[in-house]
């Protein structure tokens, strides 16, 4: 099968995989706007996608875009690390054409899996999960609050440490995009000599938008909550 | 105007493929700055010999940046710290009094050493045979004026064609990715009207031994072009994934 056992077949689902992500990112960061705007159409929005058939189906899809991605990520690292050979440069040099998000794309996406299981735990283990379960019997007691998205956003970002984890957190996607998408569009086959350096553009400003829309929601309420003095430290 | 200068050169040495390998740091003394890089290592192997030492292997041929054969990766650089040269265009003039000059071969695994700084770029000719050619049936010759070509299309091309093959790019990447070579061969053969025919299966075809040849997967981190002798541009790898993709989609 050429999409695994060629190098561009493998870029290829990078590229799908990754851009399909993104374009997630930008609904989800989109919705999330909704909430600094009218945490009420927030809430509207949370009960649509609870545990009905299509936000499952789409949450299944994700997580299948995810596992993908991550594992092409890491077959194509190691054997690109492989490819380098036994014996390392004693010396060498970066270059200013070289970015540091492409050089370390691998870790910044580590690390950014590292904080979705942090912020599966945050937001969906207390949300769509409780409604699953309790769709399927199971038992959580109160569920009132499982489509209440602004109560959560409130209550976590009430907490400056979360808060902080959370930018470091959209920072590494920031980097990662910052290449990915440029990246993707590349591998695409989508450039040349007059787009090269438009792509670049639009990948920068792609990233930026995503990044930014998700640091508002943070910023905000963080600082909401510092103003109204309801820090507090919920776990 | 001529200078001189008193440098030391930090070398790898390597009696053969298997053998470990080791630096040995070498003091060169009065080197002309007007001397190219090669030529110091010229001096420095007479200065070997007559040590009774073995002088140092390095590749080299036309010393004038077009055959490709000269390679070394010198503090960091492949090619050295110049810009759009070749190590054979390199001139001492670049390195001041004193300086300590690492220089490496080529370190990909699809490159093996040969010795000291010799490294087997054999690979790189397997990836050309597996399709970068056009087939014709000889003949009389052509009018060289029969198959018009658009200005753009045939100035893309010889900038792909510019390509030597020197291996800098596989040399530079932090994949070993021989993307930017490949892509210059389908794309200069892509872009003209004799390369149509061959078109699909080229590009399949070099991309499938390139793979074989076990180069790394390309990530589009740029370091191929920026140390490309020949400047050949990232675009040539967007026109490579086009052509392969296209090629893979029809079948
Ligand atoms: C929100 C999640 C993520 C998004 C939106 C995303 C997006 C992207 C995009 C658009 C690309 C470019 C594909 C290409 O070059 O063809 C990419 C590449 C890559 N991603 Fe991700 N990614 C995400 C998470 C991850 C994770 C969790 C990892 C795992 C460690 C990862 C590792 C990589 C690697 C190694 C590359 C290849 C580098 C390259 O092609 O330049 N990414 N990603
Ligand atoms: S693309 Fe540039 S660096 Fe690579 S082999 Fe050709 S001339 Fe050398
Ligand atoms: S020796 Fe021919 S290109 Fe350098």
């Amino acid at each position: 099968m050429w999409l695994i056992n060629s190098s561009i077949g493998r870029k290829f689902v990078m590229s799908i995989t990754g851009l399909a992500l993104v374009l997630f990112l930008l609904f989800h960061g989109t919705m999330n706007f909704v909430a600094i705007l009218s945490p009420e159409s927030y809430n509207a929005i949370c009960h649509l996608l609870g545990a009905n058939w299509y936000a499952l189906v789409a949450t299944v899809g994700l997580a299948v875009l995810v596992i993908l991605h991550f594992t092409f990520a890491s077959v194509l690292t190691w054997q690109n690390y492989k490819a380098r050979g036994k014996e390392r440069y004693s010396v060498s040099e970066s270059y200013d054409e070289v970015s540091f998000a492409s050089r370390n794309m691998f870790v910044l996406g580590v690390i950014i899996i590292g904080f979705m299981v942090l912020h599966l735990y945050n937001f969906w283990f207390k949300m769509q999960f409780v409604e699953i379960v309790h769709k399927m019997g199971g038992d959580f007691g109160d569920i009132s609050l499982a489509t209440d998205g602004a109560y959560y956003i409130r209550l976590l970002f009430a907490n400056p440490v979360y808060c902080v984890l959370y930018l470091i957190w959209l920072g590494a996607i920031w980097y990662h995009l910052n290449h990915g998408v440029w990246s993707s569009l590349q591998t695409l086959g989508l450039s040349n000599s007059v787009w090269f350096k438009r792509i670049k553009c639009i990948g920068k400003v792609v990233a930026t938008i995503v990044v930014l829309l998700f640091v508002s929601v943070v910023v905000y309420f963080g600082a909401e909550a510092i103003m109204n003095g309801t820090t507090a430290y919920v776990w | 105007m001529e200078k001189s200068i008193n440098i030391k050169v930090k070398v790898w040495r390597q009696a053969g493929p298997k053998v470990k390998g080791m630096f040995e740091t070498y003091e060169l003394n009065n080197i002309s700055t007007d001397a190219s890089f090669l030529e110091m290592i010229d001096i420095l192997n007479e200065q070997l010999v007559k040590e009774h030492k073995e002088p140092v292997a390095f590749d080299h041929d036309c010393r004038e940046g077009i055959c490709g054969m000269c390679s070394l990766y010198i503090n960091g650089h492949p090619h050295g710290p110049d810009q759009e040269v070749t190590t054979c265009q390199l001139h001492m003039r670049k390195f001041h009094d004193g300086q300590v000059i690492t220089i490496e071969p080529w370190r990909s695994r699809a490159f093996p050493i040969i010795k000291d700084l010799m490294v087997d770029r054999n690979a790189y000719d397997k990836i050309i045979q597996a399709g970068g050619y056009v087939s014709v049936n000889t003949g009389g010759i052509p009018d060289a004026n029969a198959i018009p070509i658009p200005k753009p299309k045939a100035d893309e091309a010889m900038d792909a064609a510019s390509c030597i093959g020197c291996g800098a790019c596989a040399a530079a990447c932090k994949n070993g990715s021989a993307m930017l070579f490949v892509a210059a061969k389908v794309s200069q053969l892509a872009l003209l009207p004799q390369g149509q025919v061959e078109r699909a299966a080229r590009a399949k075809a070099m991309v499938a031994k390139m793979d074989e040849l076990g180069f790394g997967n390309c990530t589009n981190t740029g370091a191929c072009a920026a140390e490309c002798p020949k400047s050949v541009s990232l675009i040539h790898i967007a026109r490579l994934n086009r052509e392969y993709l296209g090629a893979k989609f029809k079948d």
